[in-house]
């Protein structure tokens, strides 16, 4: 999909781009990187918008010097700023688009109804796009770059401004764009958590260099750790401390605290649990259901790829995954319970 | 039908595969792209019809209308007035028409300049015309392209009236048709000038109220002081610095090319004429200044990609 090989970009002050290699596959890639690492930068070479100082890219095959605009027929582009005039509807303006794109007037009109549909624009979309919600402005940007089927889309930032809500949505759509859609994704991010439950594969770049390409597994799968987040009974008046202790002599790894620099208030309230299979969510179950707690929330923090950095950081050090418990002491402990 | 063959076959075409899946609720499009020449001519209708507010809001459609009509009205009262009194010949001369009505001329400039290009900027929309097809040459083209068209519909359409309305009032025909050429190439010349001045102001600043104070204050100020240093030329008897004087501002640029070459009369004091050669001068610089707000267009949005 996008190949760069020593790819430079110098300011006259900056070095935004610093030999970059890499080798991004079909599928959603995260781009992550700080504020100002190079990820608009590269995005705005890719497209056949700024010649690289030196080196090469292609995307789809193009070269992105000479092709430059075939290669933008195919490949949509959703900016991180505003974008969207406020006196016309998101029908009027996606219709606009698609047309600049050099779909013919019918399919604009076609293709423009399908594709606020899938990104979840219905009746809204023939009223003023000034009067939307920071939500429904994503929506009709993330529109745009679909509109004219694109093989390839760069999703800059989208999302910026969210809340919550508005943020897994978003993201769940960006995951549909791939799955459902059949478009690669190429999206920025500085927020590394969003991007590994999106992406298959992370490119890590900063101060314009690549810091790490690997697939999101990698980053991620050596291993997981379970949230556990229990409420207090007469029994048990501190229920956090019964099941850190009933886990601890059942021979689990428990720590509280966060793995992955959280500062939530409910922190210390939850235990993180280190598992290697489906056996340590039964005993999780079996302990809590045995001491009589209420169970808030059991759920899946897998490391987060902000270690990447730490990992970096910490040059050369082993990466900062805790030793993984004996497993035959698990299935014991698994035994006692049960 | 072993199963040998038809694993082959369908790992052959894994394309296909994948697409069927794909097509469960989204449909791709296979048709035709009709690239950058097309999206050129779609920026430039879509910023021609912008001009008149259509496709934008009913209040957006207002201001353009209404000047239109304005610029229309006198036209249809003229024609009325020579049909009615079977005058010889029509009031005004086509060429003159538009430097009459320079002020809704410049009104209708003010006001749709910004918001063709001043709008795109405020609300950052330029990016998004460069990651499509187009190329910052075609952007500025179609721009500049579609605020000519307007202004040379807004300035040509009276003219038309006047002429079918001479030809009802029975007037010489090849006159008549003369005159109306001449009058066609004024305008166009006027409506290139006035949509590069134009555009040039309203491309400086995303802010549109900034941009209509602007176009008007290039458009008038100047106008007014050529008029009132003529008028002193004039009464101290300096006739020739009166037809050099006209150079300095927009309107009095097409007046003195449409009263030396066009054969009208120019709104110089006493009806002055330009010399040929003064006039020629007066051409150039025309031309000149339209070339170079194309020029400036260009390097203004050099640095405007993302």
């Amino acid at each position: 999909m996008i190949v760069t090989e020593s790819l430079s970009k110098r300011y006259p002050r900056v070095t935004a781009l610093d030999r970059l290699s890499v080798d991004i596959a079909p599928g959603v890639t995260g781009l992550v990187g700080a504020n100002g690492a190079g990820k608009s930068t590269l995005i705005k070479i890719l497209l056949g918008l700024a010649p690289a100082t030196e080196g090469t890219a292609h995307v789809l095959g193009l070269d992105v010097t000479r092709d430059g605009g075939a290669i933008r027929e195919r490949v949509g582009y959703m900016p991180e700023h505003d974008c969207l005039p406020p006196d016309v509807s998101a029908t009027e303006f996606v219709v606009h688009m698609a047309r600049m794109s050099g779909l013919p007037p019918t399919a604009a009109r076609e293709r423009t109804a399908d594709t606020l549909r899938h990104v979840g624009l219905y009746e809204e979309r023939y009223r003023p796009i000034g009067g939307y919600s920071t939500g429904m402005k994503q929506r009709v940007k993330l529109a745009q770059a679909l509109v004219h089927d694109p093989q390839l889309v760069f999703l800059d930032e989208p999302t910026n401004g969210l809340d919550p809500a508005g943020r897994d949505e978003m993201l769940g759509l960006i995951r549909r764009v791939h799955t459902d859609f059949g478009i690669s994704v190429l999206v920025t991010s500085h927020l590394l958590g969003e991007l590994e439950r999106t992406c298959d594969h992370v490119v890590v770049i900063d101060g314009g260099k690549l810091l790490r390409s690997s697939s999101t597994d990698e980053f991620t799968q050596v291993t997981t750790s379970l949230a556990v987040e229990v409420t207090d009974t007469d029994a048990h008046p501190d229920g956090t401390a019964a099941l850190r202790t009933a886990l601890a002599d059942a021979g689990v790894a428990v720590t509280t605290g966060a793995p992955g620099s959280e500062s939530l208030a409910s922190a210390g309230r939850l235990l993180y649990v280190e598992t290697s299979g489906d056996d340590t969510y039964d005993l999780v179950r079996d302990t809590v259901a045995g001491l009589g707690l209420g169970l808030v929330r059991m759920e899946q923090r897998r490391h987060q790829i902000a270690e990447v950095f730490r990992d970096a950081d910490a040059a050369q050090t082993t990466p900062a995954v805790p030793a993984t418990p004996a497993a035959p002491t698990r299935e014991g402990g698994a035994h006692d319970v049960a | 039908m072993s199963p040998e063959p038809t694993t082959p076959t369908r790992y052959a075409s894994p394309a296909q595969g994948g697409a069927s899946i794909h097509n469960i609720g989204y449909r791709h499009y296979d048709g035709p792209r009709l690239g950058r020449a097309y999206a050129r001519r779609s920026l430039f209708s879509q910023s021609l019809r912008g001009a008149y507010g259509l496709g934008r809001s009913a209040k957006s459609k207002v201001l353009p209308m209404l000047l239109f009509a304005v610029m229309c009205l006198p036209a249809a009262i003229m024609v009325a007035v020579t049909v009615f009194t079977k005058a010889g010949s029509l009031p005004v001369g086509y060429t003159r028409y538009a430097v009459y009505l320079q002020a809704v001329i410049g009104l209708y400039l003010a006001s749709q300049a910004p918001q063709s290009v001043s709008r795109d900027l405020r609300f950052k929309t330029v990016p998004l015309y460069f990651s499509r097809p187009i190329e910052r040459g075609d952007y500025v083209a179609s721009k500049f392209a579609a605020m000519a068209s307007a202004l040379f519909l807004l300035t040509a359409a009276p003219l038309l009236v006047l002429y079918v309305g001479a030809l009802l009032a029975k007037l010489d025909f090849l006159d008549q048709t003369k005159g109306f050429a001449q009058g066609l190439v004024c305008v166009a010349l006027l409506s290139l000038l006035f949509a590069g001045i134009g555009l040039v102001i309203s491309a400086l600043t995303p802010r549109r109220g900034f941009g209509v104070a602007a176009v008007i204050a290039v458009l008038t100020i100047p106008y007014g002081a050529v008029s009132a240093v003529q008028n002193i030329a004039f009464v101290q008897g300096n006739e020739s610095a009166v037809g050099w004087l006209g150079l300095f501002s927009p309107i009095t640029l097409i007046d003195g090319v449409q009263s030396t070459f066009l054969g009208g009369t120019s709104s110089f004091p006493n009806g002055l004429a330009p010399t040929t050669g003064a006039g020629f001068v007066y051409l150039l610089v025309t031309l000149l200044v339209i070339a170079g707000s194309y020029v400036l267009l260009m390097r203004r949005y050099r640095k405007a990609g993302l």
